[in-house]
């Protein structure tokens, strides 16, 4: 009897390992939850949505396996709607907005056997879990590459006569000044630059993600203080919306703005979050470990500018951007290459006597917000979301004033 | 003399008194007239089945144990704001600043466990709650110190410390926010969870029920059988009463709004110690506002509170879940919390007055 209780416990032994060792799941039995900042009337969470819809339906997962948790906003809220999905079974979590972070982190810690996945964050690479993870798209290369738009519709607005050279002015309405933007403005404005050398440009932010009203007031600020066309990053049409009425050029972020502004969207710059969504599931599904911080560009189809608006951008216009496309997935083409910019002496990083970078940090680890650490300048370049997804390049670059107020 | 004036076809008569069983009545009435207006809509709207929405609702405030929790807790935060109005809605002050007496008292929270957090744990868990009931009296104090002594409005004055207190918070946010620039503070001392208001045992949602439900019977007691709650009464019915009883109003409107927004500090407390463990313009979410709904409908009667604020919050939660589980827009739940409102609302009417309607005999003629 006692050598038959043993026996048992050691097939029970074996067979429990065996189901450690395995964790795969079949396509057909996974859960997958996702908790959205808005919902599917909210272009950025939109973008989302429609993204792990997307990257589910290629791995063979239904719609019904995965959890929306729409409107959740960045508090408590967030960490009841993780709770909420991991008790539901979900084997994959993911967030969406910024602020659901330090929530998110706290809700994977008390489900080690979860894997939770937070869209723009920052702190997975240090906060020592196995199960949490950032991701974000190098979505400075699809800037840089609208920017390159922006910059031939300055050159063709400069050849008709229509501004001076000196007037190539445009405007940017940001969301918070932090690197996320700040990052995302300086690689548009590199690409405007690169085909328009006169170009100038100056930030204004809203302090807010979304809200309607305010980008469009910032926009119409922008454009009576000379701005000639306007760019964005911030969730809703509010810009295009002043630029249509002011009869003034602008780039969109997240979605087209064609619908918005037929006569003055050209383009804009937008992440296909499917890409991150299919590398994630197909991970969880295989139950492989997969890295803390994730981040794609052009070469792996992660960004991508949207359609270019052909009663808006100059001719001429579809040929350079492919050729910008191609030395970007090339690698021939960097769009933090320090030679191209210059910059004031400024904390968390280095310039030599005409203003170039020769050394920045892309983390800070005593926790004075200042950069201290990983150097990232390599081979002649700012290399940005190389260290952590979520953009660190966080410097002002000369040609753009940005006002804080 | 002149000619017959026809008699209306029903008119609007008083009710002396509304019997207890004839209330509950009409109120259960309401809320099956409500559902049955509900499902009409569902199924026009939608085509979906309404029990399945109804069921979905139910799902999500209560489906679970954890869900249940939840529910209740934020039902005791609701509660315990619907108490920092309900005093001085008994002495006819319209206290609408409960938005910002509760900002205050979280902001002041905050500041205590960002700055005091290697202090002693018995040390933080005397000054938060400390700060947060001091800065929250001290919001409700303002006003009543102005509506006292010069009779200022308070109705508009409270409102607009509201928005004061939201500037206040975005500007401690600016010194707080991690990282600089987010605008967003995150969770705060999320190592080691300093200040945070404990556990019991694993459930970290009981104690702040807990303290909401000793609060409910304090104030109950307060307000019935005390010399003070009995002033607040005389001074709410009629101040000229008060003057001649020798009751010091000023001083009565003081006090009073001093422990109103002191309550207010507490529900900032548990908002931010107990809750979100973080400091947000938007902590209080409009929470401020929804308990005046709370402390009306609930005659403010702490009791009667604890029903309507359970309620509204179990129409919240359940919404959140319809939205999830059918797509629906959040905009659809709050069409059924509307429809549910308003027939609760409206019922009122029917308890507090009749219709007489007009008689079909020669009396009527006659006239």
């Amino acid at each position: 009897m006692k050598k038959f209780l043993s026996m048992l416990l050691v097939l029970c032994m074996v067979l429990g390992l065996t189901a450690c060792a395995s964790a795969e799941i079949a396509a057909a039995d996974i859960k997958i939850g996702m908790i959205c900042i808005g919902d599917e009337n909210e272009g950025y969470s939109a973008n989302h949505i429609n993204g792990l819809v997307k990257a589910a339906e290629e791995l063979g997962i239904s719609k019904d396996q995965i959890t929306f948790k729409y409107n959740t906003p960045e508090t408590e809220a967030a960490y009841e709607a993780a709770i909420d999905l991991a008790e539901q079974g979900c084997n994959v979590i993911f967030a969406n907005s910024f602020g659901h972070e330090t929530y998110i982190a706290l809700a994977a810690e008390e489900y080690p056997e979860i894997e939770f996945c937070h869209a723009t964050g920052t702190t997975a690479m240090t906060a020592g879990l196995e199960n949490f993870h950032n991701y974000f798209a190098a979505i400075y290369e699809a800037r840089y590459v609208s920017g390159v738009v922006a910059g031939l519709k300055l050159n063709e607005m400069i050849e008709s006569g229509k501004i001076t050279a000196e007037q190539a002015k445009m405007g940017y309405v940001g969301a918070f000044p932090f690197a996320e933007v700040i990052s995302g403005y300086t690689s548009f404005y590199l690409g405007a630059r690169s085909v328009c050398p006169s170009a100038t440009m100056e930030v204004r932010y809203t302090n807010s993600w979304g809200d309607m009203a305010l980008e469009k007031e910032t926009a119409e600020a922008l454009i009576a203080d000379g701005c000639v066309l306007i760019s964005q990053h911030a969730d809703t049409t509010g810009a295009p919306t002043a630029c249509e009425a002011a009869g003034v050029p602008c780039v969109g972020y997240n979605i087209s703005m064609i619908p918005a502004a037929p006569n003055s969207a050209l383009t804009s710059s937008a992440v296909n979050w499917a890409a991150y969504y299919g590398f994630a599931v197909k991970n969880v599904l295989a139950g492989t470990t997969f890295p803390a911080d994730w981040s794609a560009g052009y070469v792996d189809g992660a960004v991508a500018i949207t359609e270019l608006n052909a009663a808006t951008v100059p001719a001429g216009t579809a040929e350079k951007v492919a050729e910008v496309e191609e030395a970007l997935k090339a690698g021939t083409l960097k769009v933090f290459d320090i030679t191209t910019f210059t910059a004031p002496a400024g904390a968390g990083y280095e310039v030599d006597a005409e203003g170039h970078l020769t050394s920045a940090f892309a983390t800070d680890t005593n926790g004075d917000w200042v950069a201290d650490a990983n150097e990232v300048v390599i081979d002649g370049a700012f290399s940005e979301s190389s260290v952590q997804s979520a953009p660190y390049f966080s410097i002002i670059i000369d040609g753009i004033t940005a006002v804080t107020e | 003399m002149s000619a017959p004036v026809k008699e209306p076809l029903f008119h609007v008569v008083k009710r002396d008194n509304a019997g207890l069983m004839r209330s509950v009545l009409v109120r259960v009435i309401a809320i099956v007239l409500a559902l049955l207006v509900s499902a009409v809509v569902i199924v026009l709207l939608t085509g979906m089945n309404p029990l399945h929405v109804y069921a979905a609702l139910w799902d999500g405030a209560v489906g679970t144990s954890r869900r249940a929790w939840i529910t209740t807790r934020d039902a005791a935060i609701l509660l315990c704001i619907g108490f920092a109005v309900m005093p001085a809605f008994r002495m006819r002050f319209w206290n609408i600043g409960a938005e910002g007496q509760v900002l205050v008292g979280a902001m002041a929270t905050a500041a205590v466990m960002i700055y005091g957090k290697n202090l002693p744990a018995w040390a933080l868990y005397t000054l938060c709650p400390a700060a947060g009931i001091a800065a929250g009296a001290i919001w409700g104090v303002i006003p009543a110190f102005f509506k006292a002594h010069w009779n200022t409005n308070e109705t508009l004055f409270t409102l607009m410390l509201n928005y004061i207190a939201t500037q206040l918070v975005a500007f401690g946010i600016i010194f707080w926010e991690n990282p600089p620039g987010s605008n967003s503070v995150g969770l705060i001392n999320a190592k080691g969870k300093i200040g945070w208001l404990p556990s019991i045992g694993k459930n970290s949602y009981l104690l702040p029920i807990l303290i909401v439900v000793g609060l409910a019977l304090i104030l109950f007691v307060y307000m019935r059988y005390t010399k003070q709650g009995y002033e607040i009464t005389v001074v709410g019915e009629s101040e000229n009463t008060a003057h001649y009883a020798a009751i010091n109003v000023k001083r009565v409107i003081i006090r009073t709004m001093a422990i109103c927004g002191g309550i207010g500090g507490i529900a900032g407390y548990l908002l931010a110690a107990g809750v979100g463990h973080t400091i947000s313009t938007g902590l209080s979410g409009g929470r401020g506002f929804t308990a005046i709904v709370v402390a009306w409908l609930g005659k403010l009667n702490p009791f009667a509170m604890m029903v309507v604020a359970f309620g509204l919050v179990f129409m919240e939660k359940g919404a959140l879940e319809i939205a999830s589980q059918f797509n629906l827009n959040e905009n659809a739940s709050e069409i059924l919390t509307g429809i549910l409102l308003f027939f609760i609302l409206g019922c009122e009417f029917f308890i507090n007055y009749r219709l007489e309607f007009r008689k079909h005999n020669k009396e009527g003629v006659k006239a």
